[in-house]
């Protein structure tokens, strides 16, 4: 049970940290290496607004998302949407947006660094232990936990009900035909994208309740995006979110019933067992 | 092309940072290598670069060095290495070739240090570390006779921490049996073999042992697991990002030991700012003599230049080494390397961690191993010939 829970609670940070990467790359095309950046970008304002203000992150995410989602939507115009206009193919945009975003993800670094310093930051919020079925769990932990599933379950509800939602995955599964049928593609590519960046963004100002971060941690955020993003499956919520949930079970599994030093290539073992079955992604569709 | 020209200048503000201006008076021009980006920019940020900034104010508000008579000021030119050895040799070797560095300090963390130790030989420069903690000092003195150690070697680290362990046992306050967690790095691997005979020589029962990857996101089944040990002490090789963790974790969890220990990072200010209360009794790597004068004085300029409190294991250190290079450039009466170098060597120093006279292996004998927070503030408890190690605390909880 404790294995459960535990593994749970590490599936929902997990899904705070891939879920906007997915909308990011499935819906808009764009395979965005500064993904950890964003996260931490976020990370900081609520450790920051905490610290100074004493601003609870849970309210700081409410100014966070907005903000994000406005950056986000001015890297997209500026800086990517002229990738997108020459690139001849799917293909030929996923190599450009990787190059472009992996030089974004240094400029943000480089921001950062001179904005708030190359310091660690952390503070205690709702560091206490709750109880769950007679085992100890830090609140905080179960907190963010809880914001996965209302943030997940919101999108989940948006994309499959609202009209919206509904044509973004249009663009998501068919960009050429969804055009045909009178969809701005441009338009809501840019949506997506700011959408995914906010996401990420309150993310981070969650995570930052329990986990220290710095201005250069982002990197290691953006590599377990991408492996939930892919095993999950591009441009499909619901894959990415049982990856997660996937991944922090079976780390957790390892780490509890043989030794922690293997979370790491457990992690990987699923990952490849994962890409040699479905190379599609668990949700994915094939590609034509 | 504009929004290009706009990246390309974020790039390269991002990337170098050039502090002071260019003086009239033929400046002395000091190299700094280290990580403003990658995994130890963090620790860079807290230890290192901080210490170079007040330097160079307070030498360059003094009139800048006494040079043979000659005042001259100094000037500082930084490099991000990005955490990667092999940016840390180009850019020493670019600060030798093209910005022509009268001297460059010695860069960040002992990996770093190792690696550029054959650079900073060829060029003749004075590598006085002051973050390297490792036990090849004699070899590497052989090898690279400009290379000083302020810091300390490993096994003292490691054997003061298993002494004051033993020392609690003798008095009765706890049993054998000892929880020991470790990152898996090259610090936390090192040390964590480093201590495993000791604890053993010394009688102490190791019931968990671990290792975890670094930058693990949740370390509850490490600290419940050890918690089901049952130990009498934990102690744990520790990165920052999960030092901070496994404390985190500890409280939650309410992990029940006399003796609990983390290693890097304990020393930090944030870490008594972020557990307050319960930071008390947490022992650490490193140490101060915080009733020390000249340690209340430096910590207090180092506040009101750089705007934070210096750590308490290796900022004093890191201020040392620039004041030994300070003064062998004024004793000397030159910026000539091979003068300095020799003239370090030759002579002790009076710096903010007491005197500094490096043995015959360029190593400094005397230096802090054992840290404890006591009242609100982290204490040298144990330390290979320093004064003022305070009592050690048996820990009470995590209220």
């Amino acid at each position: 049970m404790d294995i459960i829970i535990t593994g749970l609670i590490l599936g929902g940070t997990y899904a705070l940290i891939a879920i906007g990467l997915n909308l990011q790359y499935g819906v808009a095309r764009i395979m965005n290496l500064a993904n950890g950046e964003m996260l931490v970008a976020g990370g900081y304002t609520a450790f920051a607004l905490y610290t100074g203000a004493g601003l609870s992150p849970l309210l700081t995410i409410f100014l966070v998302a907005p903000a994000a989602f406005a950056v986000n939507w001015a890297i997209y115009r500026v800086m990517l949407r002229p990738l997108v206009k020459r690139a001849p193919n799917r293909g030929a945009l996923e190599q450009d947006s990787i190059l472009a975003t992996f030089g974004l993800s240094f400029v943000m670094v480089g921001l950062m660094v001179w904005a708030f310093g190359g310091d660690y930051f952390n503070y205690a919020y709702l560091s206490r232990r709750v109880e769950i079925f007679g085992d100890g769990f830090g609140l905080n932990r179960v907190v963010a936990f809880l914001c996965a599933t209302a943030l997940c379950a919101a999108l989940f509800i948006w994309m499959n009900l609202s009209r919206a939602g509904m044509v973004i995955r249009a663009v998501a599964v068919s960009p050429d035909s969804a055009r045909l049928v009178g969809i701005d593609v441009p338009r809501l590519s840019a949506i997506a994208f700011a959408l995914g960046g906010a996401v990420t963004a309150v993310g981070g100002a969650v995570l930052s309740t329990y986990l220290t971060l710095d201005a250069s941690t982002g990197v290691i955020f953006t590599m377990k995006a991408l492996i939930i993003v892919i095993m999950g499956g591009v441009g499909d919520i619901r894959g990415t979110i049982v990856a997660a949930l996937i991944l922090g079970l079976g780390e957790t599994l390892v780490a509890t019933l043989i030794d922690p030093g293997l979370t790491l290539a457990a992690a990987y073992a699923l990952f490849i067992l994962i890409l040699l079955f479905r190379p599609q992604g668990l949700f994915g569709r094939r590609q034509a | 092309m504009k929004r290009r020209t706009t990246l390309k200048a974020g790039v390269a503000l991002a990337a170098m940072t050039l502090a002071g201006a260019a003086f009239a008076a033929d400046p002395i021009v000091i190299g700094a290598v280290a990580p403003k980006t990658g995994p130890l920019a963090g620790g860079a940020a807290v230890t290192h670069w901080p210490n170079i900034q007040l330097w160079v104010s307070e030498v360059n508000g003094r009139g800048g060095l006494d040079v043979g008579g000659e005042k001259r000021m100094i000037e500082v030119i930084e490099y991000d290495d990005q955490t990667n050895p092999q940016e840390t040799i180009k850019a020493v070797t670019r600060l030798a070739t093209q910005d022509k560095a009268d001297f460059v300090l010695a860069p960040y963390s002992t990996g770093l240090n190792l690696a550029a130790a054959p650079i900073y030989q060829r060029f003749g420069y004075p590598q006085i570390t002051s973050s390297a903690s490792t036990d090849q000092i004699v070899e590497l003195s052989d090898k690279f006779p400009g290379m000083f150690f302020l810091l300390g070697q490993n096994r003292e680290i490691v054997g003061d921490a298993v002494s004051i362990l033993n020392a609690l046992r003798e008095a009765g306050e706890i049993g054998d049996d000892v929880a020991m967690v470790n990152v898996a790095d090259a610090f936390g691997i090192e040390l964590a073999a480093t201590a495993k005979p000791i604890f053993e020589e010394a009688g102490f029962n190791l019931v968990y042992e671990t290792s975890y990857p670094l930058g693990t996101q949740d370390l509850s089944p490490v600290m419940k697991a050890a918690k089901a040990a049952d130990p009498d002490a934990f102690v744990a090789w520790s990165y920052p990002p999960d030092t901070f963790g496994l404390t985190e974790q500890a409280i939650i969890e309410d992990l029940d030991v006399k003796a609990f220990y983390t290693a890097v990072a304990t020393a930090f200010p944030a870490y008594g700012e972020r557990f307050g209360a319960a930071a008390e009794g947490v022992m650490g790597i490193g140490g101060v003599n915080t009733a020390s004068p000249e340690f209340q004085d430096y910590a207090a300029r180092h506040m009101e230049v750089t705007g934070q409190a210096p750590d308490h294991w290796a900022s004093g250190m890191m201020y040392a080494s620039l004041q030994i290079l300070e003064q062998a450039i004024e004793g000397a009466g030159t910026i000539d390397r091979e003068v300095v170098t020799q003239y370090i060597k030759d002579h002790a120093f009076e710096t903010v961690m007491g005197t500094v006279d490096f043995d015959e292996h360029n190593n400094n004998p005397e230096y802090w191993t054992v840290g404890q927070w006591q009242n609100g503030e982290f204490k040298g408890i144990a330390s290979t010939g320093r004064d003022g190690a305070v009592p050690v605390l048996i820990k009470e909880g995590w209220e």
